[in-house]
């Protein structure tokens, strides 16, 4: 870190918060204690800015701004709970339901879940898109875990850990738009893997049901990832 | 090179030239290659020596003439006669008469409305210079623009020029090119980059691909003349893969350019050094999104990442990159060479200049053509098209692709300019222009621009990936007749979701289409829906589905 | 106050929403003081009520019958509401959504049981093409979630609909 660091003031949703420059608008809120939903978005890994969950409104700028990756200025003024906000994060949220076979009462992660969570806190209480229902399976060939493609929401968390923080880049992502996929080396089998350290980061990073330690049953799998800050300040002090 | 060895060149260039009294200039663009014009040069070739016509007659390889669908097109003697449609069963006769009257049944009269609408700017060369050839793009004062800024320019001034130019960037957005080389030159980086989009991945538009076929040196000055105005020391043609003859063309130019010193070390034997290299795609439509772009040249996955910070800024390898559209850099040395007050005297006051567009769909003449800002839409669709083809009647034209919309008959004499086209709900885009007549079904246009923003979007956030699934899956039940209008709202609401929350542009204007049409063509919704009718009688109607009503 | 009268079905569910009614025990009594229940796998009448207040709705709608139903109900109902996950999301029933019906009929008539050799077309109600949440056919107005929904959930529901108030449940509930 540089010798000298210039601090910013703004405001967030009406309250005077001070940064450091290069802080990002969900960090400086959620060091103030402002929530801002997101889902791609995990402390000690590169910001993604595709859940969409993090849109804030900026006086004098057009478009929404993915808290995540937008850095403050001063006298930024911005909010984070418009009436238009909530609206466009319920839709979104929706989409994601919409997208895949979420079905809570007989996943893993039932209870222990961010996309749930998120229904929950902004309130989404049904879905009123046309439920897609595409045809995935589970990939369970690993020794110690498994990848439901049904709950993943194609956040990217388990593919930057594993390459940004285990260094293995086992994870990836194949083809475009509603066909994307995680795969594992060369759309390979996971238990076939050889670059797979089984070092278990993207499983608990997930925060869905998607990846999940064999063995688990409905509602059985908490994730744990307060590892995770740490490493990632322990390797940018080794740099 | 020197002024004088430039002169020597352009001049020996110009006297080979005239020492052939005749000329003929076949297009070797990709559309006329498509209709066999190699053939038909081959045995003009033939023709001529076997008519000893040799010593005074040259045949060569030329780009783009113009109405492309009328091709093989060929050019005798420097444009007095433009053929169309030629033959090899022709060509005995094209040689015989190379001295004496045109042959009338393969004249497009010089007169035709198709060239009087015209403006050539950023395609003066095309048609008139062989694409191979560097000397002939120097005897047309090539690289002359290049050479006077290196060494009367300062990049300060080269880019005033810029700014009072008023070009905008002519790969969609239309964002000042001047202000953009302005930032790129104030960014502070340890080394800077110039980036052509060449990706040109709208489906129908083909404005790049014959530049590059037709002209490739004038992209690479620009190019160059931008590179030495912002600071950069090297630069990247991103073209898809899918264009193997402008690739061709380009690596050649590259080549030749490099070899005269005009490209590399020291051009011109001034300080300033400038590389071209050659970055092909792989034909994803959101690889020519200048993000997604710089991600793609840098090796990973060519997924967009949120703006700002701006790749002016912070662009490729994190350094200051300026990108520019294919058309945008081959504006510039008209520009330079012209002045500023040139370009800025052609169009409107917030549009300068000249637009090209690939015309096509339901007239009579489909083509590349280049028009003045402001030119009206129906000049475009009456004159230069030649209007509605088999006496139909006109219903909507398409601009800027999957991206754009559809606009109606009422607004046919709006001027052409970045402003009223977007005030009619659509944008200029990069130049995909479609006519469209009674017999294309709205819907149906807004469901094909659909599936093809569904199968291209990049998949990275949920709006665009899930959103545009979701409105083709409407689309696709309101054109067979399944869908109530509770799912036109719904596909009005997914418009506005996706507009505002999309990452990059590809999302955000996936919706354009859809809701210009609901906008203009309302009524051949509700007929889709209520009437179980498809108007223009080209959705197949299906029997209503059992389950929801 | 008016009592308003209640119906309580299900069309594609487990019925455990149902048990999880009557896990409110003794303060069912409370709430017989506000409703009416006029129609209820729990009373014995056979047609649904020409009109009714408030419908509790459990369950995915999955056959024809259901969706008759289902359309009646809204038509005679003043207050839908979609009573916990099933007829919320499609939850269970529509794990079947994936499959082509074809598939699924298979499955359930011949592959798994061995000695039946025909899909049954006659006495038991058509599949539709897919398990639907109800506010996919018909409007709901309000959405119960759980998988059941908690007793206390449903007490409290039912309370604040008694005192004329929409409920609030956001905070105390999970989706799906
Ligand atoms: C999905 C998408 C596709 C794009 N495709 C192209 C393209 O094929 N060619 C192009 O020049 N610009 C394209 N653009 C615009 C570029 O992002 C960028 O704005 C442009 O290259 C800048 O050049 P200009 O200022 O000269 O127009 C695209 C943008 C989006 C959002
Ligand atoms: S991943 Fe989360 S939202 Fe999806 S089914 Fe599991 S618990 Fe439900
Ligand atoms: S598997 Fe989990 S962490 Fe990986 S992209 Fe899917 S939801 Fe995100
Ligand atoms: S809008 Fe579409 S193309 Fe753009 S980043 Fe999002 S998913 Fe990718």
């Amino acid at each position: 870190m540089s010798a000298s660091v210039k601090i910013k003031t703004l405001t967030i949703d009406d309250r005077h918060v001070g940064a450091r420059e290069n802080q990002t608008i969900l960090e400086v809120a959620r060091e103030n204690g402002i929530e801002i939903p997101s889902l791609c978005y995990i402390d000690g890994l590169s910001a993604h800015g595709g859940c969409r969950l993090c849109l804030v409104e900026v006086t004098g700028i057009p478009q929404l701004l993915p808290a995540c990756m937008t850095v403050v200025e001063e006298r930024m003024e911005v909010s984070t709970q418009s009436e238009r906000l909530r609206k466009l994060r319920k839709n979104i949220l929706e989409l994601y339901f919409s997208e895949r076979n979420h079905v809570c009462s007989v996943c893993v992660s039932n209870g222990n879940c961010e996309l749930q969570d998120m229904a929950g806190e902004t309130g989404m209480d049904h879905v009123h898109f046309p439920y897609l229902y595409p045809d995935l399976g589970v990939d369970i060939t690993h020794e110690r875990f498994a990848m439901d493609d049904n709950r993943c929401i194609m956040c990217t968390r388990c593919v930057r850990v594993c390459d940004e923080i285990e260094g293995a880049h086992t994870l990836d992502i194949k083809d475009r738009g509603i066909e994307t996929r995680i795969i594992t080396d060369l759309d390979q089998n996971w238990g076939d893997s050889e670059t797979c350290t089984l070092c278990g980061k993207c499983v608990h990073v997930c925060p869905t049901g998607a990846l999940f330690e064999k063995g688990k049953s409905v509602g059985e799998m908490s994730k744990r990832r307060q590892f995770l800050p740490y490493l990632a300040l322990m390797r940018e002090e080794k740099r | 090179m020197t002024p004088e060895e430039f002169k020597k060149i352009g001049d020996a260039h110009r006297k080979k030239r005239k020492d052939f009294p005749n000329n003929i200039n076949v297009c070797t663009a990709a559309g006329c290659v498509s209709l066999h014009s190699e053939k038909v040069k081959e045995a003009l070739e033939g023709e001529v020596k076997k008519q000893e016509k040799h010593k005074t007659c040259r045949v060569s390889g030329t780009g783009c003439l113009g109405p492309c669908a009328s091709g093989p097109l060929v050019s005798i003697n420097d444009g007095q006669a433009l053929y169309a449609g030629v033959t090899t069963d022709d060509v005995p006769e094209i040689v015989n008469n190379i001295d004496k009257n045109p042959v009338k049944r393969l004249v497009v009269p010089p007169d035709t409305p198709f060239f009087a609408h015209q403006k050539r700017v950023a395609l003066e060369h095309c048609g008139k210079t062989d694409p191979e050839s560097l000397n002939d793009y120097l005897a047309m004062d090539g690289y002359q623009a290049l050479y006077d800024t290196l060494t009367t320019m300062s990049p300060l001034e080269v880019i005033e020029v810029m700014v009072n130019s008023g070009l905008r960037g002519r790969g969609g957005g239309g964002y000042p090119a001047g202000l953009k080389w302005s930032t790129v030159e104030k960014a502070v980086g340890e080394k800077k980059y110039v980036v052509c989009n060449a990706d040109e991945g709208d489906p129908g538009a083909f404005m790049d691909r014959s530049m590059l076929e037709s002209d490739p040196h004038s992209v690479l000055e620009g190019m160059a003349v931008a590179a030495y105005a912002v600071g950069a020391s090297q630069g990247y043609v991103y073209i898809r893969g899918e264009y193997p003859l402008a690739i061709k063309r380009l690596r050649n130019a590259i080549r030749q350019a490099e070899k005269s010193n005009l490209l590399g070390k020291h051009i011109c034997e001034t300080p300033f050094s400038f590389d071209v290299d050659i970055r092909l795609g792989a034909g994803a439509f959101v690889c020519g999104e200048e993000t997604a772009l710089i991600a793609s040249i840098e090796g990973h996955r060519g997924i967009p990442r949120p703006r700002p910070p701006y790749p002016a800024e912070y662009g490729l390898w994190g350094c200051p990159t300026l990108i520019n559209n294919v058309e945008t850099f081959a504006n510039v040395t008209p520009i330079i060479r012209n002045g500023a007050d040139f370009f800025a005297g052609i169009g409107t006051e917030k549009s300068k200049g000249t637009k090209v567009f690939a015309l096509a769909g339901s007239i009579k003449n489909t083509g590349l053509i280049e028009v003045p800002m402001g030119i009206s839409l129906r000049e475009i669709v009456y004159d230069i098209g030649g209007g509605i083809i088999e006496g139909r009647k006109f219903k909507a034209v398409q601009t800027g692709g999957p991206s754009g919309g559809c606009i109606p008959e009422e607004y046919l004499d709006m001027p052409v300019d970045y402003e009223s086209l977007a005030k009619a709900g659509s944008i200029m885009g990069s130049g995909g222009m479609i006519v469209m007549d009674e017999t294309s079904c709205m819907v149906d246009v807004a469901k094909y621009f659909m599936d093809f923003c569904r199968t291209e979007s990049c998949g990275k956030c949920v709006p665009c990936r899930v959103g545009t699934a979701q409105m083709h899956n409407i689309l696709t039940n309101i054109s067979r007749g399944q869908a109530s209008m509770h799912e036109l709202q719904l596909l009005e609401e997914l418009c506005d979701v996706l507009k505002h929350t999309s990452l990059c542009g590809l999302g955000q204007t996936a919706a354009n289409p859809v809701l210009s049409t609901i906008r203009f063509f309302r009524d051949e919704y509700i007929a889709h829906i209520t009437h179980k009718t498809c108007p223009a009688g080209v959705c197949t109607i299906e029997p209503e589905k059992e389950t929801v009503s | 106050m008016k009592k308003k009268s209640l119906a309580t079905l299900w069309l594609d569910g487990c019925s455990g929403c149902h048990m999880s009614l009557i896990d409110i025990d003794d303060r069912i009594v409370q709430l017989s003081e506000s409703f009416d229940i006029l129609y209820s796998p729990l009373v014995d009448v056979k047609e649904f009520p020409e009109h009714v207040d408030v419908t509790l709705l459990e369950g995915a709608v999955s056959t024809d019958e259901d969706l008759e139903m289902v359309k009646k109900i809204r038509r005679q109902t003043g207050m839908l509401i979609s009573f916990g996950d099933c007829a919320v999301t499609g939850n269970v029933p529509a794990m079947r959504n994936k499959f082509e019906l074809e598939q699924v009929l298979n499955r359930g008539y011949i592959e798994m049981s061995p000695d039946n050799e025909i899909i049954p077309d006659q006495y038991v109600p058509k599949l539709l093409d897919k398990a639907y949440p109800v506010h996919h056919i018909v409007h709901v107005d309000l959405f119960l979630q759980g998988c059941p929904p908690s007793a206390d959930l449903i007490f409290d529901a039912l309370s604040e609909i008694a005192a004329g108030r929409t409920p609030v449940l956001s905070g105390r509930t999970r989706f799906g």
